[in-house]
């Protein structure tokens, strides 16, 4: 075992990891706010890959400039996914929230499919990386870190310090009481499923100009969010993104120790793991 | 909280059955070959020929045979016997892109036949091929149900193979049961060639030949290189290429510090790179299709990970491999065919083989004339197909079965797809034992464009091979 491999896998793992949080937390958000477990979120995160796709080569945007398009795509697209496919079924049994997104999920591959074809695609972009020995920490990699604690921030501000923030984690709390003290639940509702849309997108964006992708993508990342979200808490942003470091960190650094093939085995015993001995996550209450 | 957990396993349980259906069509993916730089376009709706221009065919009938006097073209074709040539074609599906390739091919040898006359044998008599072929949407059970209904109700003298070794391997059987002589081609699965068939043949490299190659090239144009890692993905196609290059590598006296599969779908690279630059060694073989491998290659030179020599399946031979700039570079790949081989009735001269056909030139020329784009080496195997079928007909002086498979266990010549010779041992009966892979390579030219060149086998060659700096 050579220590400089698992400093480096340690630190390839950790700068995932925090878009894989950043990923996690759009499902979780939606999940703590509304109790939906959102089956369109793989697709969500294609499309914050093709968005930043499209924005980059064929109108010439840098892809980080293009990220404040793809969160307004992303808010309009989660809204209208709220109205058409949520709202109505969201006083509905569990199951049936379930199947309506999964519609949504199936609907979104079919069309991109139709658009983009399954041909795999990539970005073509490149920051200065640093390096030393075995090292390497590309700039691609820093860059996604910071913007994905830039959103988490901005989503912890938005939601503690803004008026409509509070409003969204009142609904979340009791959705009754809330709307008794005039808030408009829908609304609120609404725009959480859009926000939670916009992370999606985002992480794919990100995701994005880390590796190549195609519009099947999705499934493997919407597992993942799913262990993730188990793993840090139901309902609970920061345990998200402590369970997408986690998983990132558990990835790289296993596959050193073990044939690769085996990693997403040990992944998903921890997932059992977890779900017997700690069903509410890492950071939710016991 | 518990009904909570229940609906969450329910959702991840729905997740994964989507990711399975997911995957389920590149599961059936082609266990021979990548996908082709042509882009999809509407299937041929019907099999009769299309005519093309005489100047642009010309070429490509230089080696047809003797009896090809344009003059008299039409007229003989009028007295030519029919030979029906059945096989199914994946107009849908998964296999489509590759498939149209590779009849396009096909029906450019028929346009030659055409425009040649027709087939003559020694005694004067005529035959004229003509194609039947249905849509087998990249489905075994309809390659199945299709080739019996070519054989029973059709009665086609001869069979083709669909693109593909899954859908080649149930046709192979249908003919096999029925006795009809089929040559294959976009299948290059070994398992299907060992099973003691007796009228099938086999046009691809198989598998376990892809990268064998790859380590003869290494070990010429880098005598010093001891080390190497096998990475491969672990799927049937990518793992019987590894496992058996394994034991011809070190046969070869290379030492295989690291041989290990990582899974279809994987994408991120990172952590397995770290891995195997600890392993320190002198050249990467392995891969699997088009997604993985250019990660893979892409995220080795972000990591200038001090490899050598990198070969990888599938992806490199794409033109689209390109789109990750410099990473592309000194990437290696092997390739069925490539329009800038070299193979010509010289180099068949010199390897003391007959050459049969038209040049490398002439094809691809043609080809590009018909069809407004380059042949991918799909399309260079459905040409070829019927090329083999025809110079058997010739060297058997007959249309009987029997008399063809002799012809065909006979058969050692260069054709401009390569050298073709066929197992005549009973276990593997029409497997292709000459027919080599060329290995090409992203170069820079004078400019610094990325472009690709032949470098591998030395007789094909259109550049030296480089190795990684």
């Amino acid at each position: 075992m050579n220590f400089e491999v698992l400093i480096a896998s340690s630190i390839d793992g950790l700068t995932l990891g925090f878009v894989f949080g950043l990923m996690a937390m759009g499902l979780t958000l939606i999940f703590g706010v509304m109790k939906v477990i959102n089956l369109g979120h793989g697709p969500f995160i294609v499309m914050g890959m093709f968005a930043v796709l499209v924005l980059s080569q064929n109108l010439g945007i840098n892809p980080y400039l293009a990220l404040p398009i793809v969160i307004v795509l992303g808010l309009v697209t989660g809204v209208v996914t709220y109205f058409v496919a949520v709202h109505r079924v969201i006083n509905a049994p569990e199951l049936t929230t379930l199947l309506a997104t999964f519609s949504v999920n199936m609907m979104l591959i079919g069309a991109l499919t139709i658009i983009f074809s399954t041909s795999p695609r990539g970005l073509s972009l490149e920051l200065p990386a640093f390096r030393a020995g075995t090292i390497t920490v590309l700039g691609t990699r820093v860059v996604a870190v910071l913007i994905a604690l830039l959103v988490t921030g901005a989503l912890y501000a938005f939601l503690y310090r803004t008026h409509i923030g509070k409003s969204i984690r009142a609904v979340a709390n009791n959705r009754s009481a809330a709307e008794l003290m005039g808030i408009n639940s829908t609304w609120a509702l609404a725009l959480s499923f859009g926000i939670g849309t916009v992370l999606a997108m985002v992480s794919g964006a990100l995701l994005a100009t880390l590796f190549g992708f195609t519009v099947l993508s999705g499934g493997g990342l919407e597992t993942k969010s799913f262990v993730i979200v188990v793993l840090g808490g139901l309902g609970n942003p920061t345990g998200a993104l402590l369970g997408g470091i986690v998983i990132g960190l558990l990835e790289s650094i296993t596959t050193i120790f073990m044939p690769v093939s085996y990693v997403p085995v040990f992944e998903f015993v921890v997932f059992i793991l977890i779900l017997l001995f700690r069903p509410n996550g890492l950071l939710g209450a016991r | 909280m518990r009904n909570q957990l229940r609906v969450l396993t329910i959702g991840i349980l729905l997740t994964l059955g989507l990711i399975i259906v997911a995957c389920a069509a590149p599961t059936a993916a082609p266990t021979s070959a990548p996908p082709t730089k042509a882009p999809v376009v509407e299937p041929t709706k019907a099999p009769a020929p299309t005519a093309v221009p005489a100047a642009t065919t010309a070429p490509a009938a230089t080696k047809a045979p003797e009896a090809t006097k344009p003059a008299a073209t039409s007229a003989l074709a009028a007295q030519a016997k029919k030979l029906l040539i059945g096989f199914t074609a994946s107009q849908t599906g998964a296999q489509q892109v590759a498939s149209k390739k590779q009849v396009e091919g096909l029906q450019l040898w028929l346009d030659d036949v055409k425009k040649a006359g027709g087939i003559k044998l020694k005694d004067g008599t005529l035959y004229m091929p003509e194609m039947k072929f249905y849509d087998d949407e990249s489905k075994t059970d309809r390659v199945q149900a299709l080739y019996a209904k070519l054989i029973n109700e059709d009665k086609a003298d001869f069979l083709l193979s669909p693109y593909s070794s899954g859908l080649a391997r149930a046709a192979a059987v249908v003919g096999e049961q029925n006795g009809k002589v089929m040559i294959t081609a976009g299948a290059a699965d070994d398992v299907t060639m060992e099973q003691g068939f007796k009228n099938t043949f086999q046009l691809y490299t198989p598998a376990s030949r892809y990268l064998t190659g790859a380590a003869d090239m290494l070990m010429k144009i880098d005598p010093t290189a001891k080390k190497i890692a096998i990475v491969y993905e672990k799927d049937s196609f990518s793992t019987s290429v590894a496992n058996a290059l394994k034991p011809y590598a070190e046969g070869k006296g290379l030492n295989v510090v690291m041989f290990e599969g990582y899974d279809t779908g994987s994408t991120d690279f990172s952590p397995f790179i770290n891995k195997i630059s600890a392993t320190n060694p002198d050249a990467i073989l392995g891969g699997g299709h088009f997604a993985d491998g250019t990660t893979f290659a892409k995220q080795l030179y972000d990591k200038k990970t001090p490899v050598r020599f990198v070969t990888l399946l599938v992806a490199p031979p794409e033109p689209t491999f390109k789109d990750i700039g410099d990473a592309a570079q000194y990437i290696i790949g092997p390739s069925q065919w490539e329009p800038q081989v070299t193979y010509s009735a010289e180099s068949a001269k010199a390897a003391n083989i007959p050459y049969y056909g038209p040049s490398v030139k002439a094809f691809t020329d043609a080809y590009v004339a018909k069809y407004k784009d380059s042949p991918s080496y799909h399309s260079a195997g459905g040409y070829a197909q019927g090329l083999l079928l025809q110079k058997a007909i010739e060297d058997a002086d007959s249309v009987d079965p029997a008399k063809i498979v002799a012809a065909l266990d006979k058969m050692n010549l260069m054709t401009f797809y390569g050298v073709i010779k066929f197992s005549t041992e009973a276990k593997t009966h029409g497997k292709q034992v000459a027919h080599d892979m060329v290995y090409m390579q992203w170069q820079k030219d004078a400019s610094g464009k990325l472009i690709t060149n032949i470098v591998w086998p030395l007789e094909a060659k259109s550049a030296d091979g480089q190795l990684r700096k």
